[in-house]
């Protein structure tokens, strides 16, 4: 049995291969923000136009909901369930899975359509996914051999909650 | 999971409080959210029954501060306590840190509580955690009621250890947080065993909140050294 949870990174690198994909993505759907939340619910990138909203109240509201329509698929006997779509009265929203570890939200407006948006999100998710599948796999590899981050910083530690 | 965010330099951790409906994990969350410096917090978001039963969880983000560079950021969680809302309770076990267990102290809750207890093991081990090797602490929740057991008999009945197989790790190791007390320690039996370390707590004043928030971040950002 693990531990637990695993702890998973996010490098620079990373995220300028998932903004790049994902500005790709809005540019060709004329969608006008899209963020990526892991299924923790924590956010990971934010590309496009900043949304209104507390970006981490929504993260974890997102992967909540995600999670609980995953759920829901499958009481119904759905066994991959991977995407859902949220329609508001001028915005609407369409999430993906990506390599069941992230999902991917996709905001958009009158300035295009569910179709259109549906068919770009595709290829886009499957490049998401190979990213997000390579960062697993990394930090898995990783995570064996235990590289703390905050090795040698017991002291540290202590002082910030005197 | 904790998540190192490299490119913002940021530590993400999740923790997740637990326990019987109405042991006061709500009230928690509700105490940090006021006592903290809103520029550290986010927002306290509940998603309950016109009744303010936790339906789903609570969620509260807090800056803790900043360790080798790095901001640790902790999301706060609570789960539903009332036992048939098993389903969304275990969707917020995935991907947890550190569980705080939230005791009602009253008496006429230990049921409650040990069923709770029980129905934690069972949700973390269906995700393939073992709560044992975690950051886990205990609160013996709601001291002021002239109802409250015992803190030796709620030790009794909820901590009573876990069995120490490893060798290397069958050695006294103290309490931090209760002089002369032990956190693994040998029975008469020979056999080895450890406890969660616990906090008393009045959630509805304040005590012990921070106390036991603090304690199970510690340990959190220690598997992380
Ligand atoms: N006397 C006393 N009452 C408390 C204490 N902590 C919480 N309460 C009260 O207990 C009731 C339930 O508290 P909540 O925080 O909503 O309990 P919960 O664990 O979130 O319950 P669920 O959401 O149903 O799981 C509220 O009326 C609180 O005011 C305490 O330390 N002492
Ligand atoms: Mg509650």
């Amino acid at each position: 049995m693990v531990i637990g949870a695993t702890s998973w990174s996010l490098t620079p690198g990373d995220e300028d291969a998932l903004r790049r994909g994902m500005e790709r993505l809005l540019q060709e759907c004329s969608a006008h923000s899209a963020l990526l939340v892991d299924r923790g619910g924590q956010l990971l990138v934010q590309a496009g136009e900043r949304p209104s909203f507390d970006p981490t109240t929504f993260a974890t509201l997102t992967a909540a909901d995600f999670s609980a329509n995953d759920q829901l698929a499958r009481l119904l006997g759905a066994s991959d369930f991977s995407s859902l779509f949220h329609q508001g009265e001028r915005e609407s929203m369409l999430l993906s899975d990506v390599a069941q570890r992230a999902i991917l939200v996709v905001l958009f407006d009158a300035r295009t359509t569910l179709g259109l948006v549906r068919l770009r999100l595709r290829p886009a998710v499957e490049e998401l996914s190979g990213i997000v599948a390579a960062m697993t796999a990394r930090d898995a590899v990783r995570g064996a051999s235990r590289p703390a981050i905050l090795a040698g910083a017991e002291d540290e530690i202590d002082r910030l909650f005197q | 999971m904790s998540m190192i965010n490299y490119a913002s330099r940021e530590i993400n951790c999740k923790l997740v409080y637990y326990g019987p409906g109405l042991g006061g994990k709500t009230t928690n969350l509700e105490h940090v959210y006021r006592k903290v410096a809103p520029s550290t917090r986010g927002k306290l978001i509940s998603l309950a029954t016109e009744t303010e039963r936790t339906l789903f969880f609570d969620f509260l983000p807090v800056d803790l501060g900043t360790i080798r560079g790095f901001k640790t950021r902790f999301h706060l969680y609570t789960v539903p306590g009332q036992v048939y809302y098993n389903a969304s309770r275990k969707l917020i076990l995935k991907g947890v840190d550190g569980v705080v267990f939230v005791a009602d102290s009253q008496i006429d809750r230990m049921e409650a509580n040990q069923e709770s207890m029980q129905n934690l093991y069972d949700n973390m081990a269906e995700y393939g955690y073992d709560l044992t090797k975690m950051p886990f602490v205990i609160q013996y929740n709601k001291r002021d009621l002239p109802t409250a057991a015992p803190i030796a008999e709620l030790q009794q009945l909820l901590n009573p250890g876990w069995e120490v197989a490893e060798a290397d790790r069958q050695r006294l190791s103290p309490d931090p947080y209760h002089a002369g007390e032990y956190l693994t320690s040998q029975l008469a039996t020979g056999e080895w065993i450890e406890r969660a370390t616990h906090f008393e707590a009045v959630a509805v004043t304040g005590d012990g909140v921070f106390d036991t928030l603090k304690a199970i971040s510690k340990l959190v950002l220690k598997t992380l050294s």
